[in-house]
């Protein structure tokens, strides 16, 4: 059912409906309202959940690790700050091959402190082991939660997954989300089925240390769970679609890209800015499309080669930025494309909440198009002298 | 084997140094508190000698996910296993640094949401597994490695943090402390603490060998002295109010001092009276404060 | 999988680690003089000393450090720890 609401109150909606059993979180802008939403609904009894209201970030996810080693479904959201304070907890739910589902509201990293977007929180934990999964529109951040629980919990996986959405530009507006009701959510999303569980009757010691004779191995299975991810998200996407029509199989999506001859490359709802800047331009008769990357982590490096193999140049949108280097997505997006000769150009572009605009699409494009890449774009004149 | 109940709920081959006061806690802590328990580990001594991969020691569920971070893991467990209808029992271990220091944002949390659950503190008084390094459970003077005695430190230069007082204002409804060098009265203590329903903390104090200077085999007798002496109390908090004390015919604190190498520098090269007299107010004001002392009549 | 997932092992594993080969000192049980008290057992860090038929303490030299708990605190002076013959 179409309704108009809040990107984070959709999201809340569609969590409560993956009957997550424990939700552990700690209020942090811009993700509150949507774990509000969910005190809101264990309130009312309107879901079956235990609610903790922990007393930091990172007690929020130890507590999710805690209970989804007991065997139960789990849920948190935060953001910048919020998963900073997590970070080691987030190697160790990896580790432990528990599949938590968390939201992020993509927000900057201080210093200087900044509550608003951009995607330097959860690309930072891009080495952890967690999937991670970028919505371009409040449909898609709802509609992704279904997935990962799904991709997150297949037993060939057991990773623990983000799902990204952009702080404010989604969180906090309003958009028509297609509402899926509870008996349509029970049809995709199964009841929790754990593949081991703390149990009297039938112990287990969890989280064990690892000398050099072993840690090797247990990295190299986290890293080929993450990689068989590659294949279990397009068919819990196929899945999908076959009951709701709204397609996300695929790991990246092209936006008029048959005859493109600049490609365009963003994550989450920059995307939407891009495709309406690409119409523009269309119309002016340049040859521009978009590789949208829905899945960071894994990252999908032979779908983002295959897409971009008959352009002429990349110019990768990166909100984010590793400092003494580059733009995270470039640096994929060039590993991918090593040994094409295709020149890959790297725009660091709206970190801590500076808007982007369809004229600021075009003026990347051009720049593209004159060689003129690896750049900060639209820095204020002052720092340039 | 010769025995099939011999090392009860603890197997043996762990690698905890002969003679480790934090070994016989862990076991006689799970022959209390039964099968039907779910141990949190933090990281430190007792987690790294019984699992280093693929070698468990412990016989019922167990889990170790950081150093600070078993009261918020054992809320999660707790929380699960009430959406599940389980019973089980949750205890959250851990040494004195990941209890008193590290951990205490986690544990404060847990203790003041209510869950359910039972924290055992194996307190053996500093970093025992980084290689003896000070809390803020390391006593009055005691030479460790970030506080070495020298020629002008007499070593660790704080008391003991009062943990359980900081637990028993959260509410907690049973606070203990106890001793491995008093098996029963530890036992009876796990038992009673994880039959009270919300959070429950036990300091056992834990000698041990190697952190503290002294051979293996008289790790029970350098328990018994820190009582004797009164720099360590028996006692029980039951909604904040001590309800019983272990009392005792004091021994001067220099017995139990002497005893050992982290204390060897009030006594070499010269017996450092004024120092000595400043551990013997500590155990002095504990007697007083708890009401230890034993009149013996003449 | 190979590995156990998550880094999970099974009770049991650990007593493949023999720690008796740590051991320096040998406890002698000396049974005329046991009482059957049980505070061997009770102390023992290990946990590594049964009882035999007749409730008398045995200890399993498969995993005995030697620590020498036992006979410190034996009552009756029933364990004398002896220099290990290798």
């Amino acid at each position: 059912m179409l309704q108009i609401t809040e990107g984070s109150l959709a999201v809340a909606d569609a969590v409560g409906k993956c009957r997550p059993q424990v939700i552990a979180a700690y209020p942090i802008t811009p993700q509150t309202h949507i774990v509000e939403a969910l005190a809101e609904m264990v309130a009312n009894c309107t879901i079956d959940a235990e609610y903790i209201t922990v007393e930091s970030e990172f007690s929020a996810l130890s507590a999710c690790l805690g209970a989804s080693a007991a065997g139960s479904r789990v849920y948190s959201a935060t953001t910048s700050q919020g998963l900073a304070l997590m970070f080691e907890v987030c190697f160790n739910c990896a580790g432990m091959r528990l599949p938590v589902v968390m939201t992020i509201a993509n927000r900057a990293l201080g210093a200087p402190l900044s509550i608003w977007n951009d995607q330097q929180d959860s690309i930072s934990l891009r080495d952890s082991g967690w999937l991670q999964f970028y919505a371009e529109d409040n449909q898609e951040a709802t509609d992704l939660h279904y997935l990962a629980y799904r991709v997150s919990e297949d037993h060939s996986v057991l990773l623990p997954s983000f799902v990204c959405f952009d702080g404010f530009i989604l969180s906090h507006t309003y958009e028509p989300v297609d509402i899926l009701s509870q008996e349509e959510v029970d049809r995709y999303l199964p009841r929790f089925r754990p593949f081991q569980r703390l149990d009297a009757d039938d112990p287990i010691s969890f989280g064990l240390f690892a000398a050099p004779d072993y840690y090797m191995e247990f990295r190299y299975e986290i890293d080929q769970a993450a990689k068989k991810a590659l294949s279990v998200f397009p068919k819990a996407g196929r899945e999908f679609a076959e009951l709701f029509g709204r397609d996300y199989s695929g790991l990246v999506e092209s936006y008029r890209m048959e005859d493109a001859d600049c490609a365009l490359v963003a994550m989450g709802s920059l995307c939407g800015t891009v495709k309406d800047a690409i119409d523009d331009l269309r119309d002016a008769g340049r040859k521009v499309g978009l590789l949208k990357i829905r899945t960071f982590r894994p990252f999908p490096a032979e779908e983002v080669k295959k897409a971009l193999s008959g352009v002429s140049r990349v110019a990768v949108l990166d909100k984010n930025i590793s400092l003494g280097s580059k733009g995270a997505v470039a640096l994929e997006v060039k590993d991918a494309l090593y040994g094409s000769q295709i020149p890959v150009h790297d725009y660091i572009i709206g970190l801590g909440g500076r808007d982007v605009q369809k004229k600021d699409i075009a003026r990347v494009v051009t720049l593209a198009e004159e060689g003129k890449g690896d750049l900060y774009y639209g820095l204020r004149e002052e720092v340039l002298k | 084997m010769n025995d099939k109940a011999a090392c009860g709920l603890f197997d043996s081959g762990h690698r905890a140094c002969g003679g480790c006061g934090a070994a016989m806690a862990a076991r006689l802590m799970l022959d209390a508190a039964g099968k039907d328990t779910i141990i949190v580990s933090s990281t430190g001594c007792m987690e790294v000698f019984s699992t280093p991969y693929p070698e468990t020691a412990w016989k019922v569920p167990w889990i170790h996910s950081l150093f600070e971070n078993n009261s918020a893991v054992a809320s999660g467990i707790v929380a699960s296993l009430a959406k599940q209808g389980r019973k089980e029992k949750v205890v959250a271990i851990g040494g004195d640094g990941a209890t008193f220091d590290i951990g205490i944002l986690c544990l404060s949390g847990a203790f003041e949401r209510g869950h359910d659950f039972t924290y055992i503190c194996y307190d053996n008084e500093a970093y025992m597994n980084t290689g003896i390094q000070r809390s803020g459970a390391t006593p009055y003077d005691a030479s460790t490695t970030t506080s070495p005695a020298g020629s002008c430190s007499f070593g660790n230069k704080r008391p003991k943090k009062d943990l359980p007082l900081i637990l028993a204002a959260h509410g907690a409804p049973y606070v203990a402390t106890a001793s491995i060098a008093y098996p029963p009265d530890f036992k009876k203590k796990v038992e009673k603490a994880i039959n009270t329903p919300g959070p429950c903390y036990i300091q056992v104090h834990a000698p041990c060998c190697t952190g503290w200077g002294f051979e293996g085999e008289k790790t029970i007798a350098i328990g018994k002295l820190a009582i004797e002496t009164g720099l360590w109390v028996n006692y029980e908090m039951e909604n904040g109010v001590v309800t019983k004390v272990k009392k005792v015919v004091r021994k001067p604190v220099e017995d139990y001092l002497i005893e050992q190498k982290r204390f060897r520098h009030l006594f070499k090269p010269k017996k450092n009276e004024t120092e000595i007299a400043k551990i013997q107010a500590l155990a002095d004001r504990n007697a007083e404060k708890f009401g230890i002392d034993i009149t013996l009549k003449k | 999988m190979a590995l156990g997932t998550g880094c999970t092992a099974r009770p049991g594993k650990s007593r493949n680690n023999r720690t008796g080969s740590w051991r320096v000192f040998r406890p002698a049980f000396i049974h005329e003089r046991c009482t059957s008290c049980g505070m061997c057992r009770i102390v023992c860090p290990e946990g590594c000393i049964g009882e035999n038929e007749e409730g008398l303490p045995v200890p399993d030299y498969d995993y005995c450090k030697g620590c020498g708990l036992c006979a410190e605190e034996c009552p009756s002076e029933a364990i004398e720890m002896k220099k290990e013959e290798k």
